[in-house]
């Protein structure tokens, strides 16, 4: 992290749809060239956030900042400073990609000199080399979205803003795109990128965890891994595996047990705990072998986090 | 401004060029409805299927009776002999009118006592039963003149003859009183309503279904700038709906056309701006297609009825006749029929023109001020 200013700053924000509230007192601060990952499930208040940051929606309270404008009150220049991609496809499909990156540019205002550079970029990054006047919606999805990427990109912006960018994309082309995301980073760009892949968490230098309109953790995954369950994790091959987890909800010592395929895995306060496990499962019938301690997953940290939320409301969220 | 003005139209029309059957959409069904109006609309009652029913059979009544028939108003479906076959013929709908000549009928005349005829007529289309009892008075008082010519002078010279005050009809600006002069103008006028309307509204929307409106609205660009470039090409279209409509009204149905073009330029400019407000308004209201497709379809009717296309406004309840300020049809086809057929300048039809810059101002304004918040 530098010492700079932070690029985007959101204190308090919050957004109410009627009796709804979407987004409720977030807080974050994120640095230049850093890559936050937005993390939560559907109807978190991921992408009304990311609107809220973009100057698409008036936040109903707090306020944020993106690169020194205030998104409630300099819309204007907070979009001029700003790409943005959001999780539905948005280019012209009946245009073609260099038609598509024109008019992005001619909407930006890219100086004119610059235009042939940064369309040429464009089509270099996403790999549409020869395919310049193909219509886009004929294009296959990865090519599409990191055309649409090249867009967002076309006027420099110094901040991005990535709503579920890679969401019906395949595996390959996702992580070709976190690598144009890094690359993009190196350079001094701040990125705030949602996903709902947990796997594409990892890539992130920090994670902002939210539930619920409610911001649940933020840190480095590391941080998180580490911090973030409140025990220690171990992993049980036993069966039947609806039996165990029957059985171990009701163990003493036993703070969470939830199936990862076919396995258990048994969050516990401390170490001696996890030893009477297999003994308390073999009384009941149920064979196990011996539990192996394992680095939770940031899905683990997840799912504990939010549970232990709707449990205590109001008191779980770690702040590193 | 003008650049992102610019690419904004270039993006529009290249989308107009792919698109296979723009083309079709925007000029056969406009063609095909002028032609449809140009022909089937129309006031004027002619081939009236009548039903006589001649109790004298005289000569007096077959001569009232070639009467009607030469007229070509009236067509002759059924002589009876029976009043319960007229009876029928108009229930079932095989006559519109009949004509009863009572027994006695040639006496009555000839002893100059006022001889009954009766006509019964279908009034289900009011309309159509009131013009065709017009003409049957016509035709009856055509055959009483030649009937009191016919009787000498000795039996009605016993009083001093009648003075009669003759009507000389002058119909302006349409001699022949030819319908469709009356409605070609109108329908230009319609047509234009509901194309520019409906493009403009789901072209809006569209945007919005895709996404790419979203894109957009994270770019600085200024509402004013997106509208502009989204209506440009809705306006000329319009304007070549009107040029198309109105060559085909001009040449084909030979209407004509005595007023200043100018005049039709700028009224067409402020009724296509009215259009345009109207159909920007209408997407600030839809999220989706179908929502825009179902607020077309429910103001295309009274926007219609409310116009005085067809229905005298005068002859509206007040409270409707309000609703019809509202309406920039209305001015237009006051504009439109005057410079069609009147030939008036200015001086008359400045007000029709201000109230349509008045509205399509008003509704711009109020889309472009809605236009943000649409997104919340």
């Amino acid at each position: 992290m530098t010492g700079s200013q932070p690029v985007v700053v959101a204190e308090g924000l919050t957004k109410r749809f009627g009796a709804f509230t979407a987004v409720d007192r977030l807080d974050l601060s994120i640095a230049k060239g850093e890559v936050v990952g937005f993390i939560g499930p559907n109807g978190a208040g991921k992408s009304t956030t990311i609107r809220m940051l973009c100057g698409l929606l008036r936040p109903s309270a707090g306020r944020a900042s993106v690169a020194g404008f205030d998104v409630g009150r300099q819309p204007e220049a907070v979009r001029a400073h700003i790409g943005y991609m959001s999780q539905k496809f948005s280019l012209y499909g009946d245009l073609t990609c260099r038609e598509n990156l024109r008019f992005f540019a001619g909407i930006y205002r890219v100086p004119r000199q610059e235009r042939a550079e940064r369309t040429h970029f464009a089509i270099t990054m996403a790999g549409l080399e020869g395919r310049e006047d193909m219509l886009v919606r004929t294009l296959a999805g990865g090519w599409k979205q990191r055309l649409a990427l090249g867009c967002a990109i076309l006027h420099r912006p110094p901040v991005l803003f990535l709503d579920e960018p890679t969401s019906g994309v395949e595996p390959q082309a996702r992580r070709r795109f976190w690598d144009l995301i890094h690359t993009l980073a190196d350079g001094g760009v701040t990125i705030l990128v949602s996903t709902h892949y947990m796997d594409e968490a990892e890539y992130c230098n920090r994670i902002t965890m939210i539930d619920a309109g409610r911001l649940v953790a933020i840190g480095s995954p590391r941080e998180l891994r580490q911090q973030g369950l409140g025990g220690q994790l171990f992993e049980i091959v036993c069966a039947p595996l609806g039996a165990a987890l029957a059985a171990l909800r009701q163990a003493p010592g036993v703070l969470e047990v939830d199936i990862f395929g076919d396995k258990l895995h048994v969050l516990v306060h401390e170490q001696a705990v996890a030893e009477t496990l297999r003994p308390f499962l073999t009384e009941k019938g149920i064979t196990a072998d011996p539990p192996r301690s394992i680095a939770p997953s940031l899905e683990d940290v997840f799912v504990q986090l939010v549970s232990r939320r709707s449990k205590a409301p109001g008191d779980a969220g770690i702040k590193p | 401004m003008f650049e992102r003005l610019q690419v904004m139209l270039m993006k529009e029309f290249l989308e107009l060029r792919r698109d296979r059957w723009a083309m079709f959409r925007l000029i056969v069904p406009l063609i095909i409805q002028v032609i449809i109006y140009g022909y089937a609309a129309t006031f004027t009652v002619n081939h009236v299927a009548t039903a006589v029913l001649d109790l004298d059979q005289s000569q007096a009544s077959r001569s009232l009776i070639s009467h009607f028939v030469a007229t070509g108003r009236f067509h002759l479906v059924d002589v009876a002999d029976r009043q319960e076959q007229i009876t029928h013929d108009i229930n079932t709908g095989r006559a519109t009118l009949a004509i009863v000549i009572h027994a006695g009928f040639a006496q009555d005349l000839n002893n100059g006592r006022s001889a009954p005829l009766q006509v019964l007529v279908d009034g289900t289309n009011s309309n159509t039963a009131l013009i065709a009892l017009g003409y049957v008075s016509q035709i009856v008082g055509q055959f009483q003149a030649e009937e009191m010519s016919g009787v000498p002078q000795a039996r009605a010279g016993a009083t001093a003859p009648a003075v009669t005050a003759s009507l000389q009809e002058r119909p302006w600006f349409n001699p022949g009183l030819t319908d469709r002069w009356f409605f070609i103008p109108g329908v230009i006028a319609t047509l234009t309503l509901v194309q520019v309307v409906n493009l403009t509204s789901f072209a809006v929307v569209r945007e919005r279904e895709m996404g790419t409106l979203e894109q957009i609205m994270v770019s600085p660009i200024k509402p004013v700038e997106f509208i502009l470039g989204k209506t440009l090409p809705f306006f000329l279209i319009g304007f070549a709906d009107v040029a198309l409509v109105t060559a085909v009204g001009v040449l084909w149905f030979q209407v004509p056309f005595v007023g200043n073009p100018l005049i039709m330029l700028l009224g067409t400019s402020l009724f296509l701006l009215a259009a345009l407000g109207l159909g920007l308004l209408l997407s600030t209201f839809s999220r989706t297609q179908q929502q825009a497709f179902a607020l077309n379809f429910f103001l295309v009717n009274p926007l219609f009825i409310l116009s005085g296309f067809a229905f005298p406004i005068a002859a509206m309840p007040r409270v409707l006749q309000w609703l019809t300020l509202v309406n920039p049809l209305r001015y237009f086809l006051v504009v439109i029929r005057a410079v069609f057929l009147k030939g008036v300048g200015l001086d008359v039809l400045w007000p029709p023109l201000a109230a349509m810059t008045l509205l399509g101002v008003g509704m711009l304004t109020i889309s472009v001020l809605r236009f943000r918040k649409s997104l919340d």
